[in-house]
């Protein structure tokens, strides 16, 4: 890999004034960016580790009922976390116990991996993506493959989490990564419910909106029986063709409706 | 009752103590004093000439001491060929030379054509990056059938064809074979895939190259599960170095699977490089690396015919074959489609009539060779899945098929249509043994539980063999081996009674340190704590070919029962001379020599510092010290055998496999230490059920890797595999080593394949769906398109 | 080049990094200690897991600068004080765990991450913990014995487990 000047700022304020260098990135549990780093896809001038930041890990349930996720929270922290179980459920499940205890939220949604769990996590519950300036609504943050809303030199703070009535997760791996091959987060709201799909689309995390309307309709797995993806827009590789992506997105939006907690 | 030491007793691995307190010694755990460190310029393309290579700016770089590049090798040997095959026409097989680093052409994805020597790995790497190489892509070369048509486009224009050899066995057999299936009342036919794996030994591969500019000794510290042999491929074929001035050290080595049998380019690269610096050079392998340049392994194409009467008695096989060599003719490539596969096509059944045709093909893609198992799982991949079909068809029962087709226990010796000669079995018994610890009784319970989940269960059968304990130095000679197959060991006796065993196997997870001492402790009825075993060094142990092809403990302890029983005769010399009697009145028993018919006796220790105390030795008759050396070479081939039992769940929605239940029935003949031969056995099972749902090696049409690292090639981990049920109570001891041992290594590889894929045939069909096969690995995506394509 | 401290094992140490190198590489290159194994580049096979303040960490995924100031663990540090095999060691021994042992410091690590969060595991639940710990050798069979016996034998005599 190659070098880099590496900073660890200890509050929001430094870490975005040191992201203001050409090349500069923002750090977080590094469990992506290292190994892009040591095949040498990557050149940062300098890393900003975020982990240095008092506060930037808190969790915790505000006023409004929003379960909110400090940046530097680790999946085995949101693991423990009981308020928002489908949430918790997911993170318990991305990679293994080990980068579990690095890994980050902030940098899993900065990264915006297609194949990632919390894209869907977040866009599946109509999150809040909050940064050192502004507050970016899920629907408007994820923007294709590995890329958001975000600026340059912008880093994300806290994620505010609606919480659902019922949730699930449902994740169908892809045998090597482990990441998700397709994995569906459904979340049914007073006001309505939320399919979010990831591992499955060239576009990356997508809500899959006719599934939410017949969801709406009725909260029931059959509702969506003779309803379609168009495999078109699916990924197709050597794990899984996009007909079968698309086939795998009914499935497991249907599991996660029947196993909705 | 368990015996607590010696032969029979699962005595704890003493070596496990370091390897649990982090004191394990690998290759990359060695830093040499001044060592500088390789880093290699690998070929992005997969096919490509190479016009130029600028070094100027690579040498130019911070820490940068040399830069090699093929035109370094221009004037030394090639990596050879272990095994010459000979075409069906009597020509000798094509054979192009293989350089340390490519001169002229590179010819796969991960082909090194330079090396760059830095004070430090990363600044090697740098300049790496700084090489200029003018490399003009040429079209690939990735499908087999295309390689052979195709004679424009070749991967190495000076042999005039992408076809290394047409083989095959035995041609005499071919005409009776071909009017058996004339006549035959059903025919089964199957074409299949044996998937391209790479054999990922957890520990990458690692060279220490260190030369000694005022001895001219080279010292190379490698991952090699035969150093021996590494030193004489060097030494006479590669660098014309002379053995003498040659060691190469394997110390703890963390996994092989045949991957590590090979000699590499990497070897001679920084053996040359400390040479040209004068400084010892260090190269360690990351899993990327790996991936595009340990040798890969199987890659088969097969299309196998069986012929049967109605009742379901088999008449005759018949096999087509392509065989990828991917690029170079790694080290033991030829041998394995051909003696370590069609040798084995007649499987533990008494078909009268047998062919196979091998054809071996050069593509733009990694070197193939033997990765566990090697040739045999291929075989009995083809084989059993055959029979399998061959069953549905004729609506007959799966076990029943094959029982009724066995070798019979007094048919042995046999010899099989397909040369070999199997000493002893009873296919019989491991399959009732299997039928009872995997409850198959059970099964219809089972699967009507599975089925209440909305699962569909099946149960899959394989009964397989093998030919294993590679050697022996005369038929292998035989069959186009360029070397001997026989193994050695010293046993030298300490002053004190403690001694020290140099064995010509390698370990490298098997357990020779604490399983080789048992057989000795048992010989010389001493204590197996008294006993070092000493392997890995060519400067320390006398020779040997090392370890594969389960040859550990039928060829490798065989010698060492040699070399103990040439120590007791000497010793009963020196005991009757201690004790003034007729040495064939000596009795050696439990560790003591006694003179027959009186009390007088001495311990094993009095009699070896007694050696080498030699006071009043007649020196005419007997020479001071104790220590003998013997080399083995057996008379045949060990022929283990067994039968596996699979059961999985399908979840018909999305395709996923589950293997739920394992069961393994093996007949190694006597086992040595029952917990080292299950462990053997769970984790040929577990790389077995790998390779039938797991793993794959992919190209695209360009032949760039699609799979280059554990983001896309899936490796079994804990959460894949279940818990196993094995057994090897049956045994039928071998007939012609002293330890009537048949070997364990590569058994779960070969059976456990088939077994799996058969149980997943065996779901769907139970669920009303007609598939008939489905090739490895048999992934989701692929369980489900075959869904898809039945409805 | 930064400075670094850490207390690795119960000892203070310290050494000079660059800003890139990887914890395990200042284990193994700057300290000594090559226990700690790396057996791929992409973070997945838990060869090179130790534990950075308490939780189990890939440490060929984490640079050695971020950790200044942390309490390291690595395969070294698990014996016991008289140099005797610990529970989960002497199980891994017992249970015929390990065959090449190159994966071997990294599921020990692990193992001992589990039983620290759950000191009496399912088979399940010990094959899902060592998801992203890879083993060649064993086919896990005996890995998974080894921590259910180490569990039972620390759950037997609770000091053990200290």
């Amino acid at each position: 890999m190659y070098n880099f000047d590496f900073v660890k700022p200890s509050t929001v304020d430094e870490a975005v004034a040191a992201l203001a260098d050409e090349d500069a990135q923002a750090l977080g549990g590094g469990q992506t960016l290292i190994p892009t780093l040591k095949q040498r896809l990557a050149m940062p001038s300098k890393l900003v580790s975020l982990k240095g930041i008092e506060g930037l890990d808190k969790i915790f349930v505000d006023r409004g009922g929003n379960l909110v996720i400090g940046a530097a929270a680790t999946h085995a922290q949101v693991a423990a976390t009981t308020d928002y179980p489908a949430l918790a459920s997911l993170a318990a499940r991305i990679g293994d116990p080990a980068v579990r205890n690095r890994g980050t939220i902030g940098g899993s949604l900065a990264n915006n991996d297609p194949s990632a769990c919390y894209p869907a996590g977040a866009l599946g519950s109509g999150a809040t993506i909050v940064t050192n300036g502004r507050s970016i609504e899920a629907d408007d943050f994820f923007e294709g493959l590995f890329e958001t809303a975000l600026e340059e030199g912008e880093i994300i703070t806290e994620v505010r989490f609606p919480i659902p009535e019922k949730a699930c997760y449902m994740k169908f791996i892809q045998p090597a990564s482990r990441f998700p091959l397709t994995a569906v987060f459904v979340a049914k709201f007073a006001d309505g419910v939320r399919v979010a799909v990831t591992g499955a689309s060239n576009d990356g995390v997508f809500r899959w909106s006719d599934a939410e309307a017949a969801l709406n309709t009725t909260f029931d797995a059959g509702s969506i029986s003779e309803l379609s993806v168009d495999a078109d827009d699916m990924i197709s590789d050597i794990h899984g063709s996009s007909e079968y992506r698309a086939h795998l997105v009914k499935v497991m939006t249907a599991r996660a409706v029947k196993a909705a907690l | 009752m368990p015996k607590d030491s010696g032969i029979g007793a699962s005595s704890k691995r003493r070596e496990d103590v370091r390897f649990l307190t982090g004191k394990g010694k690998y290759t990359a755990d060695i830093s040499v004093k001044d060592q500088t460190f390789a880093a290699f310029a690998r070929s992005s393309v997969a096919h490509g000439r190479i016009n130029s290579i600028d070094i100027a700016a690579a040498e130019a770089m911070p820490g940068v001491l040399a830069v090699l590049t093929g035109e370094d090798f221009a004037e030394v040997g090639g990596n050879p060929a272990g095994w010459l095959i000979t075409s069906r026409d009597g020509e000798p097989m094509k054979e192009p030379k293989r350089s340390p680093l490519a001169i002229g052409k590179v010819r796969h994805v991960g082909d090194a054509y330079a090396a760059v020597i830095a004070e430090t790995a990363a600044q090697a790497r740098d300049a790496v990056e700084a090489l200029d190489a003018d490399i003009e892509e040429l079209d690939a070369i990735v499908d087999m059938s295309e390689a052979i048509e195709n004679s424009d486009n070749l991967v190495h224009d000076e042999i005039g064809t992408n076809l290394c050899y047409d083989w095959g066995w035995i041609e005499d057999n071919k005409a009776a074979v071909d009017a058996a299936f004339e006549s035959a009342p059903h025919v089964t036919s199957l074409e299949l895939v044996n998937n391209r794996l790479s054999p990922n030994a957890m520990e990458p591969r690692v060279s220490i190259g260190d030369y000694d500019a005022s001895t001219g000794d080279y010292t190379l510290h490698t991952t090699s599960q035969n150093p021996h042999v590494t030193r004489l491929l060097i030494g006479a074929f590669v660098m014309g170095i002379p053995e003498n001035k040659l060691t190469v050290i394997a110390p703890d080595v963390g996994g092989g699977f045949g991957s590590k049998i090979y000699h590499y380019g990497e070897e001679a690269v920084v053996l040359a490089a400390s040479k040209k610096i004068n400084r010892p050079v260090k190269w360690v392998c990351d899993r990327s690396e790996a991936f595009v340049t340990d040798a890969h392994g199987r890659d088969h194409v097969t299309k196998i015919e069986l012929a049967t009467d109605k009742e379901g008695n088999f008449l005759a096989v018949r096999t087509e074959t392509q065989a990828n060599m991917g690029a170079y003719l790694s080290n033991f490539a030829t041998v394995t489609p051909t003696f370590l596969h069609g040798t084995l096509m007649a499987g533990p059944y008494k078909t009268p009539h047998v062919y196979v045709n091998v054809k071996a093909v050069f593509t733009n893609t990694v070197p193939v060779d033997a990765y566990r198992g090697a040739g045999r799982p291929e075989a009995t991949y083809s084989l059993e899945r055959v029979i399998d079909k061959c069953a549905r068809e004729l609506g007959i029962d799966q076990l029943e098929i094959r029982r009724k087709n066995f070798i019979q226990p007094d048919q042995f010796p046999y010899t099989t249509p397909v040369a070999l000669v199997y000493d002893t079995g009873d296919y019989d018994a491991t399959l009732d043994k299997v039928a009872e610890i995997g409850d198959l009784a059970g099964f219809a319970a089972r699967r009507e539980a599975s089925e209440a989940k909305g699962k569909l269960r099946g149960l899959g059968i394989s009964t397989w063999i093998e030919a294993c304990g590679i050697a022996p130095s005369a038929l292998v000679g035989q069959l186009g081996a360029r070397v001997g197959l026989f193994d050695a060991a010293t046993v030298r006796v300490n002053a004190t009674g403690s001694l020290a065993v140099m064995t010509g196997a390698h370990s490298h997870g098997q357990g020779h340190e604490t399983v080789f001492a048992q057989v000795v402790a048992e010989k010389l009825g001493i204590a197996e704590e008294q006993i070092e075993i000493v392997h890995g060094d060519t400067s320390k142990i006398p020779f040997g070919m090392g370890s594969y092809g389960s040859r550990s403990l039928a060829v490798c302890g065989s010698a060492i029962v040699r070399a103990t029983e040439k120590i007791i005769a000497k010793a009963t010399k020196i005991a009757a001379h201690m004790m003034e009697a007729d040495a064939a009145d000596v009795v050696f028993e439990n560790g003591n020599f006694t003179v027959a018919g009186t009390d007088k006796s001495k311990s094993f220790g009095d009699v070896a510092l007694c050696a080498y105390v030699p006071h009043n030795f007649p020196h005419e008759e007997l020479e001071p010290g104790l220590e003998e050396s013997a080399f083995y070479d057996p008379a045949n081939f060990t022929y283990p055998a067994g039968a596996y039992a699979c059961e999985v769940e399908v979840d018909p929605d999305t395709g996923e496999v589950d293997v739920v239940g394992f069961a393994a029935a093996d007949d190694f003949g006597n086992v040595i230490n029952p917990m080292v031969v299950n462990g053997q056995v769970h984790g040929g099972v577990g790389q077995g059920i790998g390779q039938a749902l797991m793993e794959c090696v992919v190209h695209d049409g360009n032949g760039q890797p699609l799979t280059g690292s554990y983001m896309d090639y899936a490796m079994p981990r804990a959460n894949d595999v279940p818990s196993y049920v094995v057994d090897h109570s049956c045994q039928t001891p071998c007939t012609h080593n002293p330890l009537g041992v048949k070997g364990c290594g590569e058994a779960g590889a070969i059976g456990s394949p088939p077994a799996v894929v058969n149980a997943v045939i065996d779901a769907l069909q139970s669920g009303g769906i007609n598939v008939t096969h489905v090739d490895m690995p048999v992934s989701p995506s692929r369980v489900w398109n075959a869904i898809q394509a039945a409805k | 080049m930064p400075d670094i401290n850490l207390t690795l094992n119960g000892q203070a140490v310290s050494g000079t990094v660059e800003n890139r190198t990887l914890l395990v590489d200042f284990l193994r290159e700057g300290l000594g200690k090559t226990g700690t194994h790396v057996g791929c580049d992409t973070g997945q096979c838990g060869a090179c897991v130790v534990h950075v303040d308490g939780v189990s960490v890939k440490s060929c995924n984490v640079f050695a600068v971020e950790l200044d100031g942390s309490k390291v663990t690595t395969i070294e540090g698990m014996a016991n004080a008289d140099g005797s095999l610990g529970v989960i060691q002497q199980a891994f021994q017992d249970h015929h765990g390990l065959q090449c042992g190159f994966c071997t410091p990294g599921m020990v690590m692990t193992a001992a991450a589990l039983l620290k969060e759950n000191s009496d595991p399912s088979e399940a639940e010990i094959r899902e913990y060592l998801d992203g710990n890879i083993c060649r050798c064993t086919g896990y069979h005996n890995i998974v014995k080894s921590i259910q016996a180490a569990a039972a034998e620390m759950n037997a005599s609770p000091v053990a487990a200290e």
